[in-house]
């Protein structure tokens, strides 16, 4: 920065770039602060989306990729994906890993399954309202139990993070087929279900619009907000043009999610069921009726403003920086390292366990086999997202990207038709690539 | 030799550090050390590399937790087993690595474990900047790089984080463990100056070095280790700077070294 003065609270992960460069496209960036990384990361997720839907449009005559049906299902399967890449952005911006959540995932699954099914029902009566919760609540504090653990061996064993993990990839996949025999256990709670998304599992036109209108009061508090504490200590202010492309950047790109997502209508047969069971007569034309935002994705949306808030709001986020940064100056200046080792990693494996519901909810089902390899790809979502490896680098939002990214590509494959092989690998080249261009960038900008 | 201060040794010590001891695996790092600290006095610590400086003070900075001995600040025994527990006792330390984050910016540094939050219990970014504004302009007027991690700092201006950090919270014990050794001949004259500044306001100051010139300078009395053990303490004007190089090598107290 040429000019001092002027500075982002709270943005120890993402330092301003150089910007001795001069030109309206560096001026742009200097007035509304924005990461060149990040903006980099939604454009080649552009050229990535508009790739697929063009390759589909040329070589099968059909682009299938940027289509309401498509984005929306795209939505619901990063959610799962993307709310444990939240909890891997702390883990490895303290220089661990964790190599369990999949497995950890896979056992929370069982042990929600198995509550639904086999223990709660005899006790309160199958369908009793309180039956998902006791087994959402369940389900998450098995993982974070399992995450303590594990966290706990780390920090007061000092044993390595991937030897503890690696060892709790194959403990907990064990034990889930132990419980339950290995068989497959179905269906879940009906309402516990409406948790994976589907037709049911999605807020609606109206909702989505309220989500979106909230959303967008957010926005404009947070800009309006960051205005009042720089004109309170007279810090050097971003230009009023600069906050308001920002302010309405946001809105719009919530807007246009609301828009997406409420133009993607349920199929008429679904339709049907519904008007039967709810005594509504279907018109000669149709009923058109949206799916609007699916819940798993509002959850991973309030998991990710909740994760973000934590680690760039808090004491316990500026830690775990901090430790990432310089373990040994952290615990010089008095933080508990061992116990923050604790608690993330029991973060880490309650957003495991939400994960869980979201995705045996979606396959109304829970298997031992649940979340297979997912660790694999929670971690290429942080490292696509920007979390360095070497530690003290990370953001939230980042992280999404990256699910977003990896799903983007999974999906897009199988819509032009690429084999599993194929597909393998694409997305085990592309993680080394993106992490070779991160390397670059960084260089570049120090 | 500076301007030698005359200083009151009559009364309670600021802080006193008496028959300290601590082994790594068999190794007597401290053996049996005792060494005092009035107020707007600077004792020099010093000896060869690992002669035990370092780990005594890391006792004093609650880094370690020592075997035996027993500390007294103003008088009353202190119990220090955490690095928190000796803030709370106004101590603080700058360490010779600095001890600083590289990933956060100055600000964070300077807070960090210590961070002002809002009423609703979220980091005051905007506060805390603002207070590191005040404190480098005192401290070191050409500091700028407020936004920028402090890993894209000069050696002088992590310095100036670290000596912030230690002056910010109001010390009344300050530990200064290599504090020059990675500075250029004007930040060394900061440092010195500041020393000099400290010493007024009445603070204590153990300085660690390996510079006897440094040593002369700055304090009043030095306190020679080797292999553990505490050689001598002596006031500077009584001793002469080969007096000091034989406590330091021979680990003889000067009369000892001329008999």
């Amino acid at each position: 920065m040429t000019d001092s003065t002027a500075s982002t609270p709270a943005s120890p992960s993402n330092p301003p770039p150089g910007t001795d460069r001069s030109g309206a496209w560096s001026r742009f960036l200097t007035a509304t602060e924005l990461d060149t990384r990040l903006i980099g990361m939604v454009a080649a997720l552009a050229l990535i989306w508009v790739g697929f839907h063009m390759y589909g449009a040329i070589v099968n005559n059909f682009g299938a990729f940027l289509t309401p049906r498509n984005l929306w299902n795209l939505s619901v399967q990063t959610s799962s994906i993307g709310i444990m890449a939240t909890g891997m952005v702390l883990v490895i911006i303290t220089r661990h890993i964790d190599l369990s959540v999949g497995s950890i995932l896979g056992f929370c699954a069982i042990v929600m399954g198995m509550l639904q099914v086999y223990i709660l029902p005899p006790i309160l009566g199958l369908g009793h309202p309180l039956i998902w919760i006791i087994a959402v609540l369940a389900g998450i504090l098995s993982g974070a139990i399992i995450g303590a653990f594990q966290g706990s061996l780390i920090a007061y064993g000092a044993i390595p993070a991937f030897i503890v993990t690696l060892g709790g990839l194959l403990v907990w996949r064990g034990a889930a087929f132990l419980i339950a025999r290995g068989e497959t256990i179905s269906p879940v709670d009906s309402t516990f279900a409406l948790l994976g998304g589907g037709p049911y599992g999605a807020v609606g036109a109206t909702g989505s619009w309220i989500v979106g209108l909230i959303v967008c009061g957010g926005i404009i508090f947070g800009v309006l907000n960051g205005r009042r504490q720089r004109t309170k200590f007279q810090f050097k202010q971003r230009p009023v043009w600069a906050d308001s492309f920002l302010a309405l950047l946001g809105c719009g790109a919530t807007i246009g999610a609301v828009i997406l997502v409420n133009s993607y209508y349920w199929p008429r047969g679904i339709v049907n069921q519904w008007a039967a069971a709810n005594d509504v007569v279907v018109p000669e034309t149709g009923l058109q009726i949206s799916y609007g935002f699916a819940i798993p994705v509002l959850i991973l949306a309030v998991v990710a403003v909740g994760m973000n808030f934590l680690l760039t709001r808090t004491r316990f986020g500026r830690y775990v920086f901090a430790i990432g940064g310089n373990p040994e100056a952290a615990a010089l200046a008095g933080i508990d390292t061992k116990w923050m080792t604790v608690k993330i990693f029991a973060i880490m494996g309650g957003l495991a366990g939400l994960a869980s519901v979201v995705a045996s909810a979606r396959l109304n089902s829970a298997t031992n086999a649940l979340g297979t390899l997912d660790e694999l790809y929670v971690i290429a979502a942080a490292v696509i997202g920007g979390t360095s490896l070497a530690g003290g680098v990370g953001t939230i939002f980042g992280a999404i990207l990256g699910a977003l990214v990896m799903q983007s590509l999974q999906s897009g494959m199988v819509l032009i038709g690429f084999d599993a092989g194929m597909q393998q690998v694409v997305v085990g080249s592309v993680l080394v690539l993106a992490v070779f261009l991160d390397i670059l960038y960084r260089r570049k900008s120090k | 030799m500076a301007e030698q201060n005359n200083i009151d040794r009559s009364g309670t010590p600021l802080v006193e550090m008496r028959n300290i001891s601590i082994a790594f695996g068999g190794i007597q790092a401290v053996d049996d050390v005792t060494v005092d600290l009035y107020p707007g006095e600077v004792v020099g610590l010093l000896g060869h590399n690992g002669a035990g400086k370092s780990t005594l003070i890391k006792i004093l900075s609650g880094a370690y937790a020592a075997d035996s001995g027993e500390i007294y600040v103003n008088g009353e025994k202190a119990e220090i087993n955490n690095p928190r527990d000796a803030r709370s006792y106004n101590i603080e330390t700058i360490y010779q690595t600095l001890a600083l984050a590289d990933n956060l910016d100055a600000a964070s540094n300077l807070f960090l474990g210590r961070e002002l939050i809002t009423r609703a219990g979220m980091l005051d970014d905007a506060q805390m900047e603002a207070e590191a504004r005040k404190i480098m302009h005192r401290l070191n007027p050409n500091f700028k790089k407020f936004a920028e991690p402090v890993s894209a700092l000069s050696g002088g201006q992590r310095q100036s984080v670290a000596i912030a950090r230690a002056v910010y919270f109001d010390a009344k014990i300050l530990i200064m463990d290599e504090p020059t050794a990675a500075l250029g001949p004007q930040e060394t004259q900061m440092v010195a100056e500041l020393v000099q500044e400290l010493k007024r306001q009445g603070l204590g100051i153990f300085l660690i070095s390996h510079d006897i010139a440094d040593v002369m300078e700055l304090c009043d009395r030095v306190s020679v280790m080797k292999n553990g053990q505490l050689v001598g303490t002596e006031k500077v004007e009584d001793v002469t700077d080969d007096d000091i190089l034989g406590m330091i090598i021979l680990g003889k107290k000067p009369g000892q070294a001329a008999a």
